[in-house]
């Protein structure tokens, strides 16, 4: 591929650099009460001068701005986006228009409960959804993303063995976990230890045995774990914590492999959380909103945080007087917004979709990893699910690491795998294609990475040279570290700006 | 089904490609005995039309259509249509964090851009992108001032937001950080300055304060600035309403502020999702939670940005991390840049006015319908009011029958302030609502 620049005529400068004084971008509705003097009626020291280096640019001109920007990006809806563990699936654009509904878009947390019944239903259904999908007993919705969830469940976790007066220290994660995990450990106030997994990826049983003794929690786990393979043991494992004394947590951010066909629950889990941005189609926009219900076995309902909803005779009632609770993780009732939309992608599946849905993500994977066998290293030879794990051991040899792969990738039209994670596979390329991927996607993306692989032999050079078709070439992050520049600086008079 | 683009041609040839009679074999490496073997207990997909209607159905059981005049960490602000034209472009929309520089300059610039913009108009140096909320941005900044003052105790004025403070206990309670509260100074509503000077002690990490407080309030930021440092703690200021900071003097005494941006972002639905924000002074970046974005060259030499200092996050860091924060909400970080790019340094000084002026004409208002201000401090849109005439739930009851949505009956709170409403007017208030709603109170 030859190099070129696409977007040549929209180089465009960020906000301040279009500003000047004087040009608006709105019109506020014309004032109905008498003005009020800001001095007088605040006192001078409470009113601020001006907001200094703020934009002032015209309505058409920041729709040209952010509508140019936004050409610079990637996204779900030009083509396949297979990170690994991040279940980019297409996001229906139903569930943004029942999200935007006046009764629901523009309701306030504290309206009466008598003015809320349908929204307090929205949650009811939800709730009852994921608890039968989960295979536990009681749902919050609260947590607002996967990783506020898991803080959720540690101190659901924590409050439960406190109530058994048993004071335990540490929580077990495999090494193949996400960050998150030991980080969440550290946040709820207990001791991550990392227990090494077997030659398959998977929990090493002995290991977990010689782990477990009376300081310990509570083990984390992903399942399938992020070498996408399924943890078999499992119950054997929830059936060893529960002799110890110990919970299971599971971390459901790979759930997509597993909705209609198994339940946690039913494997001995005590407490896992949802990505609603993830299995349940709500966009990711760059980094959130997402939302991290926590759905729980009975014995931890009584410490949910509060409140919590319950039906009565006259109605849908929050439950404040919860003795036994947390307390509260977030204000109001968590992402809303992206409850509607998960609960939209869901009335659109119904049982039997969800269930198909992951069948086709499974496929998906299954039919990628038949592809790229032979030409990548396939580090755990384990059966996956809903992603496959190479290793760049081949490549690494002529000099081209998986993050080299990942940007030429780029050129061929794909955002690029997970690179370099689950760090127990060394230099791995985590590839989730999810089930809305057709087969023409799927045989481009082999075809793609087939021929990175001979570009590797052939031409290294050219590989590590990625992205050649991108308005940006490689970026260089190191500098960006070295000395950080987080925000737009006014040039110094006389100068133009960088 | 429409979410799935495969033809059951495809399916078997894919299955036939994989060496497989059916899609069972898929699951093998599921151990037969936890597989679930029945159907999920969910009703049949339904159609575009059919799911809209259920989600109409439930808004009608909503206060769709009604006035109201609550705010206390949620409001009620005009937001032009150009924020959903351009956010919900699936460019923005469908788009992860953006780890891939190269094909992300867009998100990337953006976040730049309303770094910069929160840095301006809080008066710190820089601001990250972003954490869930401002109840959840709390809990966050006080971690990272025990991280910075190695002390552990808070002092969190009772006139933060309630729900905050709960928020607080659940996070800090246990990692060995005690809270207490300091009251406030029942003449102005504002805290309680000779209390927080008592209570200030060597160990002392933060005090916490809000401002404009939960009863609307403008607190002395400078003065509790000063008490806080000369004992060696750092002044954490929260907010709940952006909307006041266009006319507010900034809260740049602070050492950290932490806040929520849903006036300027998101309808209030029902709570969320919105945006909180995390900022701070220069020296303080490296013990600060949450994504960054910066600056840098690409390898042909032109301006690039992408996410940095990353090792003070959770996928480096593991769990020495500033913070287990992952997900976050960026695409309603970009809905508050676009209506700051909109509004601008003109525009958010106007409409600070607006929503002075609609909240002193209430103000005033209820006062001549008998009601009484029981503090005394400058408020900018929302504020404590006691109804003499008839019971706060009367009054609220009677705004029903009109189809308005009173004030927050504060007694559920603050046991001490039974019998008072806490009231919001914003822009988007009209007269002849708030006339309405004076009326419920003679």
């Amino acid at each position: 591929m030859s190099r070129t620049r696409q977007h040549l005529t929209q180089d465009e400068l960020l906000v301040f650099e279009r500003s000047s004084p004087g040009k608006v971008g709105y019109q506020l509705p014309r004032l109905d009460v008498p003005p009020v003097d800001p001095r007088e009626a605040l006192g001078p020291s409470y009113v601020r001068a001006s907001i200094p280096g703020f934009p002032e640019i015209s309505e058409v001109e920041a729709v040209r701005h952010f509508t140019r920007l936004s050409t610079w990006n990637y996204a779900i809806d030009l083509g396949m986006y297979p990170l690994g563990s991040c279940t980019m699936k297409y996001n229906p654009r139903l569930n943004e228009a029942v999200a935007r509904i006046d009764g629901i878009v523009d309701a306030h947390p504290y309206q009466p409960e008598a003015l809320a019944q349908g929204l307090m239903s929205i949650q009811a259904t939800l709730e009852a959804y994921l608890a039968e999908i989960a295979g536990m007993d009681a749902v919050t919705l609260q947590p607002a993303a996967g990783a506020h969830g898991e803080l959720t469940g540690l101190l659901l976790i924590r409050a439960y063995l406190e109530s058994r007066k048993s004071k335990r220290n540490i929580v077990l994660i495999p090494d193949s976990a996400h960050g998150t995990n030991p980080a969440t450990a550290a946040i709820a106030g207990f001791e991550a230890r990392e227990i090494q997994s077997n030659r398959r990826g998977t929990i090493d049983m002995d290991a977990l045995r010689a782990a477990a003794d009376d300081s310990v929690a509570a083990l984390m786990v992903t399942n399938p774990n992020t070498l996408g393979i399924f943890e078999q043991d499992i119950a054997e494992v929830a059936e060893l914590l529960h002799a110890r004394g110990a919970q299971l947590y599971v971390d459901g951010a790979n759930m997509n492999a597993l909705v209609g066909i198994a339940r946690p629950g039913d494997s001995g889990a005590d407490v896992m959380h949802l990505n609603l941005h993830k299995t349940f189609s709500t966009p990711h926009g760059g980094g959130g909103p997402g939302a991290g219900p926590v759905a729980v076995k009975s014995h931890l309902e009584p410490f949910l945080p509060v409140p919590r909803i319950h039906r009565t005779e006259a109605g849908l009632r929050y439950d404040w007087n919860r003795p036994a609770t947390i307390g509260r993780v977030r204000a109001f009732y968590g992402n809303f917004g992206v409850l509607v939309r998960a609960l939209a992608y869901i009335l659109a599946h119904g049982g039997l979709g969800l269930r198909n849905a992951t069948v086709d993500a499974v496929l998906n994977a299954t039919y990628i990893r038949k592809g790229l066998e032979g030409h990548y290293e396939l580090p755990y030879p384990a059966p996956s699910m809903h992603e496959c794990i190479f290793s760049d051991a081949r490549q690494a040899r002529r000099g081209v690491k998986t993050g080299d792969i990942a940007k030429r990738l780029i050129d061929y039209g794909f955002h690029p795998y997970t690179v370099s994670f689950p760090l127990i596979a060394r230099g791995a390329l985590m590839i989730e294609p999810t089930e809305t991927e057709s087969k023409q996607e799927l045989d481009q993306f082999v075809e793609a990475m087939q021929q990175i692989a001979k570009e590797v032999e052939s031409d290294p050079e050219l590989v590590l040279r990625a992205p050649l078709t991108t308005r940006t070439s490689r970026v260089d992050e190191t500098r960006a570290a070295r000395k950080p520049v987080l925000t737009w600086q006014e040039a110094p008079a006389g100068n133009g700006s960088a | 089904m429409r979410y799935l683009p495969k033809s059951p041609a495809e399916r078997e040839e894919m299955l036939a490609t994989l060496g497989m009679g059916g899609v069972d074999e898929l699951f093998a490496s599921i151990p037969e005995r936890l597989r679930l073997g029945r159907a999920l207990e969910i009703p049949d997909g339904q159609s575009e039309f059919e799911i809209r209607e259920f989600f109409e159905d439930r808004a009608n059981e909503s206060a769709r259509g009604y006035a109201c005049f609550l705010g206390a960490g949620a409001y009620r602000h005009y937001r032009p249509v150009v924020i959903d034209a351009l956010a919900t472009r699936g460019e923005f929309l469908t788009a992860y964090t953006p780890y891939q520089a190269e094909i992300s300059q867009g998100i990337l610039t953006t976040i730049f851009e309303f770094q910069t913009m929160v840095a301006q108009l809080t008066g710190m140096d820089v601001a990250n992108a972003s954490m869930y909320d401002g109840s959840t941005a709390v809990p966050e900044a006080c971690m990272m001032a025990a991280r910075i003052t190695r002390r552990n105790r808070f002092l969190v004025a009772q006139t933060v937001h309630p729900e905050y403070r709960q928020v607080l206990d659940t996070y800090l309670a246990h990692q060995g950080l005690p809270v207490q509260a300091v009251g406030c100074d029942q003449a102005t509503g504002q805290v309680d300055l000779a209390e927080l000077e008592a209570k200030l002690g060597d160990d002392t990490a933060a005090v916490v304060i809000q401002s404009p407080n939960f009863f609307g309030i403008l607190e002395q930021v400078e003065e509790a600035a000063g008490l806080a440092h000369r004992r060696g703690a750092l002044l954490v200021v929260a907010f709940t309403e952006a909307a006041s900071l266009g006319l507010v003097a900034p809260p740049a005494a602070a050492d950290i502020v932490a806040g929520e941006l849903q006036s300027f972002a998101h309808p209030s639905s029902y709570g969320g999702p919105s945006v909180g924000i995390l900022a701070t002074k220069s020296r303080h970046i490296r013990q600060m939670p949450g994504r960054l974005v910066g600056e840098t060259r690409d390898a042909d030499g032109r301006r690039a940005f992408c996410l940095t200092l990353a090792t003070r996050e959770q996928h480096i860091r593991r769990a020495r991390a500033t913070s287990n924060i992952c997900t976050n909400q960026a695409l309603v970080a970009l809905m508050a840049t676009i209506y700051m790019t909109l509004l601008g340094k003109r525009g958010l000084r106007e409409l600070g006015e607006h929503n002075l002026a609609k909240a002193h004409y209430l103000s005033d208002s209820l006062r001549a319908s008998g009601a009484e201000m029981p503090f005394s401090g400058p408020f900018f849109n929302e504020f404590v009011v006691r109804p003499t005439a008839r019971t706060a739930a009367a009054v609220n009851g009677l705004a029903l029958e009109s189809k308005i949505v009173g004030g927050l009956e504060l007694g559920r709170f603050y046991p001490e302030l039974d019998g008072t409403l806490l009231v919001c007017t914003t822009e988007t208030a009209r007269r002849a609502e708030i006339d309405a709603y004076a009326r419920c109170f003679r």
